[in-house]
Formats: C-alpha cells, sequence, structure tokens
C-alpha cells in the first residue's frame, strides 16, 4: 500500500461535486498513514484507556481511604490501615491460600482432563469429527456460566444425580462446600483450557511424531519429549484462565460452595453487605497481584500470544 | 501418529467421557424444567410443561429478557466499533507501544471479573458519584466484549491479507471506495461472528453485572440468581436457564460456522 505512486486515487470518475469532500479525505488519509493511525486507536484506547485502566487505578488508590463508620460514607482519608489488615490478619491468609489451593487443583484437574481429549482433537481424530469436536467444546464454553453453575447446584444436591449415581456403590455427592466448588469450578472452565492446547498441538507438525516414533520412540516418550515441550506455552495459555478465573470466581462459590469463603466472595460481602468499598478494594488486590505475578512470570514463554 | 489399537481406543474413551461430562450437567437443567418436582429431585418424578406456561407469564423473567437483550445489543454495537478500529490498527500498522495496546485489549477478560467489577463500581460510585443503572451496565459489558469483536476481526484480516486492498488502490478506488467494495465485504461475516459472540458473552455475564447493575435494573442473569435460592422458583429458573442456554448458544454456533476458516 505504501508503494503506490500518490496520484493514483485521482483517477476514479465519480461526480466531483458530491464526492469531492469525501475524495479530498480520502487523498489526505492515504498520504498520511500516522493520521489513520491515530483516527483508528483513538477511540479504542480514549475507551480502554479511560474507563478500565482509570478504574483499576482508582481502585489501588481508593484501597488507601476509608469508609466512616456511622453514615457509611467513604472519607478521603490517606491510610495504609485496609492493607495492613489484609497483609495480616489471620481470616485473610486462611482465605487467600484457600482460594490459592483451588485455583491450582482447579488448574491441574483441567489440564489433565483437557491433554487426552485436546490431543485426540489434533492428532487422532478425523477432519469431521475434529471440526465437530471443536464446536462441540466451543458451545458450552460460550454457554451462560450461570446455567453450568446453577446445573452443579442440582447435580450435587441431597438425592441429586450423583447420589443418584454414587449411591449403589456406597458413595454419596459430595454436597455443597469446598470440593463442590472445586467441582463445578474445573467443570466450568475445561473448554477454556482445552481450546489453547488443542491450538497448541495443531501446530506440531506430524512429521515430528513420524520421526520420533521411526527411531523407535514409544508413545510415552515421544509425548513426553517431543509434544510436551512443544505444547507448554498452550497449556500455560490454558491455565491462565483457570488460575485466573478461579481466582475471582464469587458466583459459582456462592452457588455451591455453601459456607465457604473465597477471596471472590469475600470482596463481593464488603462491597454489597458491609459496603466498606475501600476494604473490598484492598482484598481485591490479592487476587490482582497474584495474576500479575502469574502473567509477569509466564510471559517469557509467550503463551500470552495463544490467548 | 501410529498409535496402538489400545491407546487409540483409550482415546476415543476418554473424549466420549469428557463430552458426557461437558453436556450432562447442561442436558439435566433442560429434564429439570419439565420435571413435575419442585425440588429438582432426581430421577424426575414425571414430566409436564406447566412451568414453561408459567415462566412465560412471568412479568419478572420477560423484563429480565428484554433488558438484558437491549443490553447485550448496544454493548455489542459499541465493542463493534472500538474491536474493528483496533483490529485494523493493529494489523495495519506498527507503532510504538503496540504490544502494551495488545495487552490492555485482552486485560478486561484476562484480569478476574471481580476486579473488573469492583474497579468500574467503584470508579462508577465512588469517583464520579453516579447512579448505577442501565448506563454503567453498558459501558461494563462493552469494555470486555471490545476482545471478542477484535479476536474476530483480526484473525480475518490476517487471513485475507493486503494484496485485494492493494489492487483496488493501484486501480485507483480511493479509501472510502476500497473500504465498502472490497475490505467490508472480506470481513463482513467476522464482524457478524465477533457481533455474535459478544451479544452471547454480554448476553450471559454475571459477575461484572452484579457490580454495575444496582437495584434498579435486573438482567436475566441477574434474575436467576436472585430466584435460585427461593425454594418454590426452582422449576422456574430451570426454564430460564433453559432459555437463556438457547439465545446464547444458536449465535455461538452461527458464529463458529462463519468462522471456521480464520484460525488456520
Amino acid at each position: 500500500m505504501t508503494t503506490v505512486s500518490s496520484s493514483a486515487p485521482d483517477r476514479v470518475g465519480e461526480s466531483p461535486s458530491r464526492a469531492s469532500l469525501a475524495r479530498r479525505g480520502s487523498v489526505f488519509l492515504y498520504r498520511h498513514a500516522k493520521v489513520r493511525l491515530a483516527l483508528l486507536l483513538s477511540a479504542p484506547l480514549f475507551w480502554l484507556g479511560l474507563v478500565y485502566i482509570a478504574a483499576l487505578v482508582a481502585l489501588l488508590i481508593t484501597a488507601f481511604w476509608t469508609v466512616d463508620s456511622f453514615t457509611g460514607e467513604i472519607i478521603i482519608d490517606w491510610n495504609i490501615n485496609n492493607i495492613t489488615k489484609v497483609v495480616s490478619d489471620a481470616l485473610y491468609h486462611a482465605v487467600t491460600l484457600r482460594t490459592l489451593g483451588a485455583a491450582l487443583i482447579v488448574t491441574l484437574i483441567d489440564v489433565v482432563i483437557a491433554l487426552p481429549i485436546a490431543f485426540f482433537m489434533a492428532k487422532v481424530a478425523s477432519r469431521g469429527v475434529q471440526r465437530a469436536l471443536v464446536i462441540a467444546i466451543l458451545m458450552p464454553l460460550w454457554a451462560s456460566y450461570l446455567v453450568k453453575a446453577y446445573a452443579w447446584r442440582s447435580i450435587l444436591a441431597q438425592g441429586g444425580i450423583i447420589d443418584w449415581m454414587l449411591g449403589p456403590v456406597g458413595g454419596s455427592s459430595p454436597g455443597y462446600g469446598f470440593e463442590g466448588a472445586v467441582l463445578t469450578l474445573a467443570y466450568l472452565w475445561l473448554p477454556f483450557v482445552i481450546l489453547p492446547i488443542y491450538t497448541a498441538l495443531e501446530r506440531v507438525p506430524d512429521s515430528l511424531l513420524d520421526a520420533s516414533s521411526d527411531l523407535g520412540a514409544r508413545t510415552g516418550s515421544t509425548f513426553r519429549h517431543i509434544v510436551l515441550p512443544l505444547i507448554v506455552p498452550g497449556i500455560i495459555a490454558g491455565s491462565i484462565f483457570s488460575f485466573s478465573l478461579t481466582l475471582g470466581d464469587y458466583i459459582a462459590v456462592r452457588i455451591v460452595g455453601g459456607a465457604t469463603q473465597m477471596l471472590g466472595t469475600l470482596v463481593y460481602s464488603n462491597v454489597g453487605v458491609a459496603n466498606n468499598l475501600p476494604l473490598a478494594a484492598a482484598v481485591s488486590l490479592i487476587p490482582l497481584a497474584i495474576i500479575f505475578i502469574y502473567l509477569g512470570a509466564v510471559r517469557r514463554t509467550g503463551a500470552l500470544d495463544n490467548l | 501418529m501410529r498409535l496402538s489399537m489400545t491407546s487409540k481406543i483409550g482415546l476415543w474413551v476418554t473424549t466420549a467421557l469428557t463430552l458426557a461430562v461437558i453436556y450432562v450437567p447442561i442436558l439435566v437443567v433442560v429434564l429439570n424444567s419439565f420435571s413435575t418436582s419442585r425440588t429438582l429431585a432426581w430421577p424426575p418424578p414425571g414430566f409436564t410443561t406447566e412451568w414453561w406456561g408459567k415462566a412465560f407469564a412471568n412479568a419478572g423473567a420477560l423484563s429480565a429478557i428484554s433488558t438484558s437483550l437491549i443490553v447485550a445489543a448496544v454493548s455489542t454495537l459499541i465493542a463493534l466499533l472500538l474491536g474493528t478500529a483496533l483490529s485494523f490498527a493493529l494489523h495495519r500498522f506498527d507503532f510504538f507501544g503496540k504490544s502494551t495496546v495488545n495487552l490492555l485489549v485482552v486485560l478486561p477478560i484476562a484480569l478476574p471479573g471481580i476486579v473488573t467489577g469492583i474497579a468500574l463500581n467503584n470508579a462508577f460510585r465512588t469517583m464520579l458519584g453516579m447512579q448505577l443503572g442501565w448506563f454503567t451496565i453498558i459501558v461494563a459489558h462493552a469494555t470486555f466484549c471490545v476482545v471478542t469483536v477484535f479476536n474476530n476481526v483480526f484473525a480475518r484480516l490476517r487471513r485475507v491479507g493486503t494484496s485485494l486492498e492493494e489492487a483496488s488502490s493501484d486501480l485507483g478506488a480511493g479509501i472510502w471506495t476500497t473500504f465498502r467494495l472490497v475490505t467490508f465485504p472480506q470481513i463482513r461475516s467476522a464482524l457478524f461472528a465477533g457481533g455474535l459472540l459478544s451479544f452471547a458473552l454480554s448476553f450471559d455475564e454475571i459477575i461484572v453485572t452484579t457490580f454495575t447493575a444496582g437495584s434498579g435494573v435486573q438482567t436475566l442473569p441477574i434474575f436467576i440468581l436472585d430466584n435460585m435460592f427461593r425454594p418454590n422458583q426452582a422449576p422456574i429458573v430451570a426454564v430460564v436457564a433453559v432459555v437463556m442456554i438457547l439465545i446464547a448458544i444458536v449465535p455461538i454456533y452461527i458464529a463458529q460456522r462463519l468462522t471456521s476458516n480464520d484460525s488456520r
């Protein structure tokens, strides 16, 4: 586009009176790539910068303010009480550890379940089956989060489908609690983990696998030494979703978690019930910090390009 | 890859099991919406269409559906404009801070929803002194919908390249003409798909919505959440949940069909 001679646009025969302004604009934009870029970027950057980045910064600031205990109004009174409370209080330690634990378990479950199905989709299934499977995985990914959490509420319920299935062998549903929440969250984020791993597997050339087995490697060692190193970015990309989404979840935890407290439920109860936005802001900095540390750690693996 | 028969069968079975695990919960909701049991007992003691009739006569559910449709439509419109502009900027130009802009687009979905929710809640209420309502929900939804439109249009731009546009301007067409006759037809289906996905995303969203909706505006997910813990409403919630799956899944299916070639 840049190598074309700049007089080219003047040749098209539209009626000059009607189109001259549009024409001049077109020529001007054509010659000034920077103006084109500025026009394209200004609105989205204005929106994302003003609405989102400003809101994140404001959240950080609010964590240093306080709430008047009588009126419930927010007072601009710079202090680090909220931060110290969040950092030193045993309750927040326990909840942070519990949430981190849940995020790690959920991520682990999802990766373990995702690897075989993603491998099957990418390397074993025929073209038609592959396409059908991608759609089958994608549909529930977008289908209502809330409905899926709600479905698990009835599955985990007393006398629900798990009780009904495990009853004959003497088992029972874990009910509403930490285990129920972990199961539900693992279910919710599974498609998010399958897809990046599948995409990464698709990019692994079949010839490498053939070469490996020609040279005498068994399926297991081909997978461990050839496939796994190549799909690590995909696995990490998937884990970003399951990890980050679990850290911030509070709806599913409220629906199937019983009285289990996670960081998300703490933030929500501080905003909604206690009306203490500054403290909620301080609590929400915990998942934010964890995510940023995680993103920073995985940035070098190139996983962010796989999102 | 050459696999032994046993590992092939093993993979088949695991895949089938995983798919079953993915779909059984959704199926359970669908069955429950026809169950005669008020407490959603399993297996359902009998089947009835009574709840479907009741749900469609429920004023709260109906107004929640229309609220959600309006919010999703407006946010999608905003996301289409912003996401398309961004994808052109990032595909066609190299500039300082490009990777930061890229990160900025992904951030609203990469960060936990609760952080986005409370950040916006705090910005609207504390910083700007606004009442939560239609405006705040739509702003919040548009912010995280941008990325779905961006992803779709960007993938399409990468696939079609710029050679046709170059040919068009070599043949003397101006920027507008090229856009109208060459670029737009090429990205039209990606725009449509991105728009549908963003619509579905907004229609379903609950976490950010609970922080930005206030008490006056009830979207469909909020209606479900509010009624889920009320014992007598269980079958109606199941019906509304099925409606929600249907409204979300149809656009997703169409979107998937439209863009299935973009990723290769």
